[in-house]
């Protein structure tokens, strides 16, 4: 199987010579239509490593390889999530979701004429995650969980290789975080996308990932690499099953040890 | 089968209903006007000094005709200047607000030269361009446009950092994210701006007009003072008074049009 991104011992400093280390001598590398999750104490550099992949931050060393070539500008075939869904107030939802193709260099000269397309693709997506006819919405108009949905599909429409997501249920109650998860679960199925999640809730991280990195305090570096073997398609009683828990109180325990190193 | 007969119920008689909330703004001025009048009445007050609403009436009526002048005269230079504003200070504001180093360059000038007390500025302005119309124009526009500026450029300056990454990463322009993201997202700011920029419009258009013109409602008062005819006096500032909540009320239904999607969301969403 190949690599979509590799990172080698990549080293990341902020503000000039003797500015803040986020990451150093970081190496991980993750397959093509895997579903790989990084979990850390905080402040350990899972948002620089996001930057990192993105192309929005440029290693001082060190190199990051995404889809075959070394990242030295933004990489259009990442889509991307954050914790604030950041829907533009003043479109509709479907605006917002079709706003990627108006960036993307690929798209953008051929939304005009094919607008009907893309606007079918764009609801297709809403109906996968759940909104079907809230196309017309104003994002204020949607609740929190109903906005990150509309989120995701503003980070797939571009149908991107790699899907970075930063904590992107990190402000919604559990019910409707749990039924995110089921949504980015068959999300993955589905468009055979690699996602790479940043969390700092372990059990999201072992309910949704194929491999977990657990990375130590700043200067961030990947301290341990676990597969998770559980079966496809996963069911959220999963996680009231022994194994699960056994997985989730270790991944605990080595963050622990990580935050006590720092 | 029979078939009733039955009157349609009749329908409640609309009741005679006060909508005070929007009959206060005519209660609460009819009320000024009113104790104003007692007041004077009460302290005889000599007419030189104070006088009572019914006579500034009256002087509104008398002088009719040059007031309609004026007040002509000083709502077009008040709305010229106002315009230039509006235009140079999307224009400027959009530039200050495109990069950290134009913010951080421009920004304390602007601040001083706001400082300036614009009444200082006119003098130089009659050396340039002599008395009359063009000096009112300009120091409206002089007086008006920095607010319009400072909230472009803060709306630009406060787009929120993930929204650039997202639209960054995907391979955007500077360009790109100013039209798509920046530029709408200031509108709020912008029109918001213009209602306190057009109040300040009408500051410097009649200050202009009274220490260097023939025309408009600051001239006529002035002259109304030399002569000490005060209820002239105080019928130029009830129309300006009149001019500025027209014109204020005109640039808050246009922020409404424009920009209903801001006051139904909070921005920091």
């Amino acid at each position: 199987m190949s690599h979509l991104v590799s990172i080698d011992d990549v080293d990341m400093r902020y503000g000039g010579a003797d500015g803040t280390l986020a990451v150093s001598g970081l190496t991980m590398r993750v397959a093509k239509g895997e579903f790989a999750a990084v979990v850390g104490p905080s402040g350990c550099g899972k948002s620089t490593l996001m930057k990192l992949v993105t192309g929005l931050y440029i290693p001082q060393r060190g190199t990051v390889i995404v889809a075959g070539q070394q990242v030295t500008k933004p990489v259009s075939i990442v889509g991307m999530a954050f914790q604030n869904p950041t829907m533009l107030p003043w479109r509709t939802t479907l605006e917002n979701v079709l706003l990627p193709l108006e960036i993307v260099e690929k798209h953008r000269h051929r939304l005009r004429a094919n607008k009907k397309e893309y606007v079918e693709q764009a609801e297709h997506l809403l109906e996968l995650v759940g909104l079907k006819g809230f196309g017309s919405k104003f994002p204020w108009q949607l609740s929190g969980g109903m906005q990150q949905r509309a989120n995701l599909c503003r980070a797939l429409i571009h149908e991107p290789d790699l899907l970075m997501l930063d904590e992107p249920f990190g402000a919604l109650d559990a019910f409707t975080r749990e039924e995110l998860w089921c949504v980015i679960r068959d999300l993955h199925a589905a468009q055979g996308v690699t996602i790479v999640l940043v969390t700092h809730d372990l059990r999201e991280a072992s309910f949704l990932a194929d491999k977990i990195f657990v990375m130590s305090a700043r200067p961030g570096r990947i301290l341990r690499e676990r597969v998770v073997t559980f079966p496809r398609p996963r069911d959220l009683e999963l996680m009231y099953e022994k194994d699960f828990n056994a997985l989730v109180h270790e991944l605990h325990g080595e963050i622990a040890t990580a935050r006590q190193a720092a | 089968m029979t078939i009733v007969a039955q009157d349609p119920p009749t329908p409640d008689r609309p009741r005679l209903r006060i909508n005070w909330v929007r009959a206060a703004p005519w209660l609460y001025t009819i009320g000024l006007f009113l104790a104003w009048e007692l007041l004077v009445v009460a302290l005889s007050m000599p007419v030189t000094i104070l006088p009572a609403p019914s006579r500034i009436f009256q002087a509104i009526l008398q002088y009719w005709s040059p007031i309609w002048k004026n007040s002509l005269q000083t709502l077009f230079t008040t709305t010229l200047g106002f315009a230039l504003a509006v235009v140079g200070g999307l224009a400027i504001g959009l530039f200050i607000g495109w990069s950290r180093t134009i913010y951080a360059g421009l920004y304390p000038l602007m601040i001083g030269f706001n400082a300036i007390p614009k009444v200082a500025v006119v003098p130089i302005l009659v050396i340039w361009f002599g008395i009359g119309t063009i000096p009112a124009v300009i120091t409206a526009f002089l007086i008006s446009f920095f607010p319009i500026v400072v909230n472009v450029a803060t709306g630009l300056a406060t787009i929120e950092p993930e929204t650039e990454d997202v639209l960054r990463a995907l391979g955007a322009r500077k360009i790109d994210i100013m039209l798509k993201v920046g530029v709408p997202r200031s509108m709020p700011y912008f029109f918001g701006s213009l209602k306190i920029a057009i109040t300040l419009a009408f500051v410097g258009s009649v200050l202009s007009e009274t220490a260097a013109s023939n025309y408009g409602l600051g001239n006529m008062m002035s002259s109304a003072q030399s002569q000490f005819n005060v209820p002239l006096v105080f019928a130029g500032l009830l129309m300006l008074a009149v001019e500025g909540i027209a014109m204020y009320a005109l640039m808050a239904w246009i922020e409404r049009r424009m920009t209903g999607w801001a006051h139904r969301s909070t921005m920091s969403h």
